[in-house]
């Protein structure tokens, strides 16, 4: 194809958004109002992810070592945790900075165990994060056989109920996002449909006067991915603003521990590229689907 | 130009549409083909830009084997042949301009030529006055000539007219007519199916009648030959 006919197709598939202009307004209105369900779904979700996240990040392994192990034990087993797979940071806290934390998180009634700093009954801990919140376990698992580790403690059976409820939230989410998706999908193409239907007859005559099925497809190709675009603005912009203020003023009112969102400033971008994104292909998808129907291929 | 060689046309639900059909046009003739309705001359026309296939037989046009060309191929056959219908079949969102441009964008035209081009040959049909209009704000005999317009913009060798005076009053009939016999007369084969007596009978040329998916009649100067 010559570079001259691609413009003439760029050039003929905006007049067409113009020419067909109350078949445009109801496939970009289909677009923008679907769009908008699955934004709003999304940014719920990717917020929700979040916090689960959050949650997550908090789970930790700490490790207590037997007091019969001397100093090189106690760095030899840092070093067997640092090689393990999967692991973030490792992090070592001597008995008597347990007791320091132990009486200061007590407060008043951390007094109470002031009498010990004498003979510490604490013992010293590695405090491990893995890459991987969900691995906690795992690790755990590996660590209590090593030697000199009196017991491994990760918050056993809450975190259990903690993982399984965040992967059963997050499965749900997705199933909601892929349903709005195929909805979504469903709704735009099958108004594209409708309005290429009335434009059949304009195919034929294309045909007859002797234009290839590209050179057809082509305007129409474009003209998908107009509509998918133009349907994507207005999403976008609600979105946007309705976020950002969100962020801006809702968010700091929450000071709820494991609550916060997600910045608006690479999220609002994030979320405005898979909604143009999403409108842009299914446009097109619906479009050419539509199209194939009337050439005789 | 155009040759048919033992063409039989049966359509899926057992219509026989034509049945064992001969004939030769050769360059530069007029050949009008008449015949009641139902008798095959539309199946006849169709056949000639291959928007249907016979079931046996072959089918010559400007060289090219109708039968064997593949569906992908059918536009690109098509322009080397125009057609006009009688129900115009322009672009209704295009204008009239618009309209005959198409068929020279479709094979990649210079710009500047499909302009001077279309300027031209909406000025033969006489309608240039006309180029920014929708076919939808012209007469019908006016919307005929902007489909005539479009089917000789690409200088094609053949013209074939399906009842192109069908939808047209006498006076207006005459005067595509004319522009039809320009045509022709600049060398072009002109195949015209229709049913207007008074056409047939004043501008005398060939005349194939077609009864029962055959030709019962193929005069050089003939008449209409029906009663209406």
């Amino acid at each position: 194809m010559k570079f001259r006919t691609l413009l003439r197709h760029f050039r003929e598939s905006f007049k067409n958004i113009g020419r067909n202009g109350w078949m445009t307004f109801a496939s970009v209105s289909a677009v923008t109002v679907t769009l908008t369900l699955v934004g709003v779904f999304l940014v719920l979700m990717m917020n929700l992810n979040h916090i689960a996240g959050n949650v997550e990040k908090d789970v930790e392994v700490r490790a207590h070592i037997d007091n019969a192990a001397n100093d090189d034990d106690i760095k030899a087993i840092g070093k067997k945790i640092t090689e393990m797979s999967g692991i973030e940071t490792v992090i070592f806290s001597p008995k008597d900075e347990e007791l320091t934390n132990l009486i200061d998180d007590l407060g008043d009634n951390g007094d109470a165990f002031k009498p010990f700093e004498q003979d510490n009954p604490l013992r010293d801990v590695y405090i491990i994060k893995t890459k991987s919140p969900q691995d906690v376990i795992k690790v755990a698992k590996k660590i209590e056989g090593f030697e000199y580790i009196q017991s491994v403690k990760y918050g056993q059976g809450y975190v259990e109920k903690l993982f399984s409820f965040v992967n059963i939230a997050r499965n749900i989410g997705i199933v909601l996002i892929v349903g709005l998706l195929f909805t979504a999908m469903f709704l735009i193409s099958n108004t594209i449909k409708i309005t290429i239907v009335a434009r059949r007859k304009e195919i034929e005559i294309m045909r007859l006067v002797g234009a290839t099925n590209n050179f057809i497809r082509w305007p129409f190709f474009l003209e998908g991915l107009w509509l998918g675009i133009l349907g994507s603005i207005v999403p976008i912009g609600l979105i946007s603003v309705l976020y950002y203020n969100i962020y801006k003023y809702v968010a700091p009112q929450i000071t709820f521990k494991f609550i916060d969102f997600l910045p608006a400033s690479p999220f609002i971008y994030q979320i405005s590229a898979i909604l143009i994104v999403i409108g842009a292909v299914i446009g097109i998808w619906g479009s050419l689907m539509s199209v194939r129907k009337f050439l005789k291929v | 130009m155009i040759e048919m060689i033992d063409v039989k046309k049966t359509y899926p639900n057992g219509v026989i549409a034509i049945n064992g059909l001969n004939v030769k046009i050769k360059p530069g003739e007029f050949v009008y083909v008449v015949g009641p309705s139902g008798a095959g001359k539309s199946t006849f026309i169709k056949m000639m830009y291959r928007e249907e296939k016979p079931t046996s037989g072959n089918i010559l046009v400007n060289g090219v084997s109708l039968p064997s060309i593949r569906n992908s191929k059918v536009p690109l056959f098509r322009r080397n042949i125009g057609m006009v219908f009688q129900d115009f079949k322009l672009l209704q969102t295009f204008t009239v301009y618009e309209n005959v441009a198409f068929a020279m964008e479709v094979i990649e035209k210079e710009p500047e030529e499909i302009k001077k081009r279309v300027m031209e040959v909406l000025d033969l049909v006489g309608i240039k006055h006309k180029a920014r209009m929708l076919p939808s704000e012209l007469s019908g005999g006016e919307q005929q000539r902007v489909a005539i317009a479009r089917s000789i913009v690409n200088d094609p060798k053949v013209v074939i007219a399906d009842e192109p005076t069908g939808n047209l009053d006498p006076e207006t009939s005459w005067e595509i007519m004319n522009i039809f016999e320009e045509i022709n007369n600049r060398g072009t084969t002109l195949v015209m199916a229709t049913h207007n007596r008074d056409i047939v009978n004043n501008i005398k040329r060939r005349v194939i009648a077609i009864e029962s998916g055959k030709i019962v009649r193929d005069e050089h100067r003939g008449d209409y030959g029906y009663e209406i």
